[in-house]
């Protein structure tokens, strides 16, 4: 592949070395798991957990004259995943094996796509951001590919001191690799690609996207040059599984490769491993040392063959996906920060979606990022936890709305329904936490106020600013359940300030 | 019971039909003559004596039923290469030693499902690489056939070699084989027997240890056209378990036996014509072209230019293949396991010792020319050479020609232990010189036995069909049957 440079370079991503500026260069090959029953060849589970070995059918075992047959969910799957990413759908593709020796890979062969894969080019739009001044920035990753493939199993060397054993669940689940272009520039502008990323695939709900079960893993590309120069030579950091390692590993590795240029030293080509104990990458194989995959078209399968017709009911039936989803909400009212979080999980999305029903936008948006993410942020708790649901918030919001709470006893009301559960107008009512409006009642809280400080009331006809601490007085003494606009109003009058 | 054995499956039918036979007394007789003669032909390396007793039982008891399925009680032998639930299943080779399947191959529960009784696994080429039944694990087989006025043992052919000579030796009634370059159509050749591999994707490949997959076709091997003709009607499915099997529905292959040629175009292709062809040889398709014209079918000389690039091309596709599909064998799950110090000299250890040399070796070509730097030059140019292949036959069949008449084999049976195969493997594979094309083409291939040679042993000639014309072969092919007669050693056991 010819490599192109579509980035310009730009000083705020430049790093420094000792001697000179530096700008990285990053590709991400990422492997995300498809979301299907069975696996890419073969009618064995692909639950994840499962006992060891439980999940594994004769073509995964590789037994003899075993044939793997095409999973069509997982196609669907692939061209699905490659619509998401704007990406050219092949109609014709072809499966490739990839041969080498390895006790978790029973066939000898990796059923692979090589030369012709599934999904073409594409593009993802990512934000980076924010910034010191808040501000995102848009930026368009290429994507050079998605092929279809199997996963290997799993070798444990801890189960006994001298043999290892073998786990086949994984082998032949199906994977999406998702070949980036080498278009990212810094360890945020990876990070924030595959959390884009991740955000897409869970949109379609072609993966799961969960780096702990590893369901998603990366290799990761990474090389210097001085701004605008050639391209370095790479070195690829194979299976990194969380976010924040993926960003370490490319701060470590670039700083390391440049700790070696500057001394006169040359990059070798050669696969590393990210160790998150020390934070640094270890080499693993040299180029020298590289596999002979042998590729050639598995003869057991014929080439993957489908209609423009399929791609366009896939296409028809796919979801809102978020770059559309968070264009809408800015169309309906929200600023471009609160739509950006509101669309980076679709889960979060659908909440607020439900809450925004019927009701004040901007409110909706406000009560679940202030109140309902921060609550979930708080408690380590993803949104799928959450005790709260849509129609109680929005009970609360149309409480506030209706004057029957003020905004502080609704913060109340959900810590309540956040550990108790239950009904918020319920609630409201059997716990005496209604809003004051009667005027007399306040009225008299205001009277109580001016007569205890007179020296203040005297002070606040030349300082009208000091109004505020009376209502903050009046306020608290009626344990926050004063309407604090006719409480401002009462203070006002009473002490003689307009 | 001798006349038991030497009853075709057609006949036994008959008689079972009428109730003058019972599967168990077929079955009994054929194990008979296994336990008398198996040590001489060393054609069956596992007899399943009781459960083939168990299936003709339960045969006999279907029957009674008036349950009767297109091989109902016929008793037949397994080539090595197909799973059989329970049973040995090893394609002859030591790396799957003991090796039992819970499963069984599609075709022969197709053949299960049809009736038909299981007397054990036959014999073969290890991995059914070979074209003389020497390279198997568990030794030889031995030709039933001799030369006239000789002692010598001569090979069955390979690598169905325990297939052709079970079959000749009256050791069963009809064989299932596998032919990826020759190995039905060549030992059926040699042993005076007829053997048909069908159109790729006839047959499921499912259960059939794989050798090369875009090669590999399962095929019958029994003693006369339409006994091969009842057998492939069973065997022949299309299975969701192999993709690369077509759905098409599986005609009566037995109806078209006896149809005229009248008419039919019989193409003979002048590349056929080889250096140094036998005189025998070429007088017994000379012989066929007469019988042709005789039933009047007309005869057209052909070219398909590119026969001469055949071996050479299928001796890259066919290893290539068999280099990623026999890396299975590793020493992990199942068959032989030679420790070692560790994973990587285990491996080296098992495979080492597990494959036999001519394995070996062709793992060794297949993954040269898959190997980097040599893909394009080789494998990639292999394939392209097999395209131009196969159009020369797409050419001539759409210029009218119905079947193309070749001979079988470039010559007859040869010595077990041949010097000059033994020290030369081209040797050996020049044995494969008229069948390999229509392996690379896909197409249906028949060899049917025409005639003796001077050595008085046995000469097929080959009919190639159109895809999916099997029907046509069997047709034409009982003409040669017709006009040549039998074969039938002449028992020496």
């Amino acid at each position: 592949m010819t490599l192109i440079d579509t980035r310009t370079p730009d000083p705020k991503r430049f790093i420094a070395g000792t001697t000179d500026d530096w700008e990285i260069i990053i590709g991400l090959e990422v492997h995300a798991q498809v979301t299907s029953k069975s696996k890419l060849f073969s009618g064995a589970s692909t639950e994840f957990g499962a006992e060891p070995n439980a999940n594994v059918s004769l073509v995964d075992a590789a037994m003899p004259g075993m044939l793997p047959v095409i999973n069509e969910e997982c196609v669907a799957q692939a061209v699905r995943t490659g619509l998401g990413l704007n990406a050219q759908i092949n109609l014709r593709s072809v499966f490739d094996r990839k041969n080498y020796f390895y006790p978790d890979l029973p066939q000898g062969y990796q059923i692979s796509q090589f030369k012709d894969p599934i999904v073409g080019e594409g593009i993802v739009t990512v934000s980076v951001g924010p910034d010191k001044q808040g501000n995102f920035e848009d930026i368009e990753i290429g994507v050079e590919r998605l092929h279809l493939e199997q996963d290997a199993g799993k070798s444990m060397h801890d189960q006994h001191p001298t043999m290892s054993f073998v786990d086949l669940n994984r082998t032949g689940v199906a994977l999406m690799e998702i070949v980036s272009k080498p278009d990212l520039r810094s360890a945020d502008e990876a990070k924030a690609y595959i959390t884009k990323l991740r955000t897409i695939l869970r949109y379609l709900g072609t993966c799961d996207g969960n780096m702990d079960e590893g369901s998603m893993r990366a290799d990761v590309n990474v090389s210097v040059r001085k701004p605008g120069g050639d391209f370095g030579t790479r070195c690829e950091i194979k299976n990194v599984n969380s976010i924040r390692f993926i960003g370490q590993a490319i701060e470590s590795e670039a700083r390391r490769q440049i700790a070696i240029l500057e001394d006169g030293g040359t990059i070798d080509q050669e696969t590393r491993l990210f160790d998150p104990a020390k934070g640094e990458t270890r080499s693993m194989r040299s180029k020298e040392d590289a596999h002979d995959y042998r590729y050639f078209p598995d003869p057991d399968l014929l080439p993957l063959e489908f209609s423009q017709a399929y791609v366009d009911q896939l296409k028809s039936d796919l979801p809102e996906l978020p770059d559309a989803k968070r264009s809408r909400f800015i169309g309906e009212g929200l600023s471009a920060y609160d739509a950006s979080i509101l669309v980076s999980e679709k889960a979060i999305a659908d909440f607020f979606e439900q809450v925004a029903e019927g009701r004040d936008s901007k409110t909706a948006a406000n009560w679940v990022i202030n109140n309902l993410l921060g609550k979930l942020n708080e408690t380590s708790q993803e949104i799928e936890d959450t005790p709260v649901s849509p129609d109680q918030v929005g009970g609360i919001i149309d409480l506030i709305k209706e004057g029957t709470i003020s905004g502080k006893i609704a913060k109340d009301l959900f810590d309540i329904i956040w550990e108790e559960g239950g009904d918020p107008a319920e609630i409201v009512e059997s716990r005496g936490m209604k809003q004051v409006t009667d005027t007399g009642a306040i009225e008299a809280a205001v009277d109580e106020v001016i007569a205890a400080n007179p020296d203040k009331a005297e002070q606040a006809k030349e300082k009208p600013n000091l109004a505020g601490w009376f209502v903050g007085q009046v306020m608290k003494a009626s344990g926050g359940k004063a309407n604090p606009q006719a409480v401002q109003e009462l203070v006002k009058q009473k002490l003689g300030i307009e | 019971m001798s006349e038991l054995i030497s009853l075709t499956i057609a006949e036994a039918r008959e008689k079972l039909v009428a109730g003058d036979i019972t599967s168990v007394e077929l079955t009994d007789a054929y194990l008979a003559a296994i336990d008398a003669a198996n040590e001489t032909f060393n054609a069956y390396i596992t007899v399943t004596g009781d459960k083939a007793r168990e299936m003709a039982k339960a045969s006999d008891r279907r029957r009674a039923k008036g349950e009767v399925g297109v091989l109902e009680g016929i008793p037949l032998g397994i080539k090595d290469l197909f799973a059989t639930r329970g049973v040995h299943t090893q394609a002859c080779s030591h790396i799957l030693d003991n090796f039992k399947p819970e499963y069984e191959s599609t075709v022969t529960q197709n053949l299960w499902d049809d009736g038909a009784v299981m007397l054990g696994k036959l014999n073969m080429d290890e991995f059914a690489m070979g074209s003389s039944n020497e390279t198997s694990y568990y030794g030889p087989v031995k030709n039933p056939w001799r030369e006239a006025g000789s002692n010598s043992a001569l090979v069955p052919g390979g690598s169905s070699g325990g297939s052709a000579a079970s079959v000749a030796a009256h050791l069963c009634a009809g064989a299932t084989a596998t032919d990826t370059g020759g190995s039905i159509r060549q030992p059926a050749a040699f042993t005076g027997t007829v053997g048909i591999k069908p159109t790729y994707g006839r047959c499921s490949r499912w259960g059939i240890a794989a050798f090369a997959s875009s090669l590999d076709q399962a095929g019958p091997i029994a003693r006369d056209v339409r006994d091969v003709a009842i057998m492939l009607q069973s065997m022949a499915s299309v299975d969701e378990k192999d993709t690369t099997s077509v759905d098409r529905p599986v005609p009566e292959y037995e109806a078209c036996i006896g149809k005229s040629v009248k008419g039919m175009k019989i193409g003979v292709p002048k590349e056929y014509r080889i250096d140094g062809m036998p005189d025998d040889i070429e007088a017994v398709w000379q012989q066929g072209i007469e019988w042709y014209r005789d039933a009047g079918a007309e005869i057209v000389d052909i070219s398909l230019p590119h026969t001469k690039y055949a071996l050479p091309t299928y001796y890259i596709v066919a290893p290539a293949e068999a280099s990623s599909n026999l890396a299975r064998y590793d020493g992990v799950r199942y068959g032989l396991r030679k420790t070692g110090n560790d994973i990587t000299d285990m491996y080296e250890q098992t495979r080492a010792k597990g494959f036999g040399d001519e394995v070996r070796r062709r793992i060794l070509i297949g993954t040269y020319v898959l190997s980097s730097g040599y893909y394009d030059a080789y494998y990639l140019r292999a394939q392209k050479v097999r395209t131009l292949i196969k159009r020369d036959f797409e050419n001539v069949f759409a210029d009218g020609v119905d079947a193309i008449l070749t001979p079988a084999t470039p010559s007859s049976a040869f010595a077990i232990g041949d010097e000059e195969m033994a020290s030369d493997p081209v040797k050996m594979y020049l044995n494969d010189i008229f069948t390999v094309t229509v392996n690379m083409a896909g197409l249906p291939g028949i060899s049917v036995p025409a005639g003796l040679d001077s050595k008085g042993l046995p000469l097929g000639l080959q009919l190639i069909g159109k895809p999916f014309a099997e029907e046509e072969l069997f047709q034409a092919s009982h003409i040669i049957e017709q006009a040549a007669g039998k074969f039938t050693p002449e028992k020496w056991w």
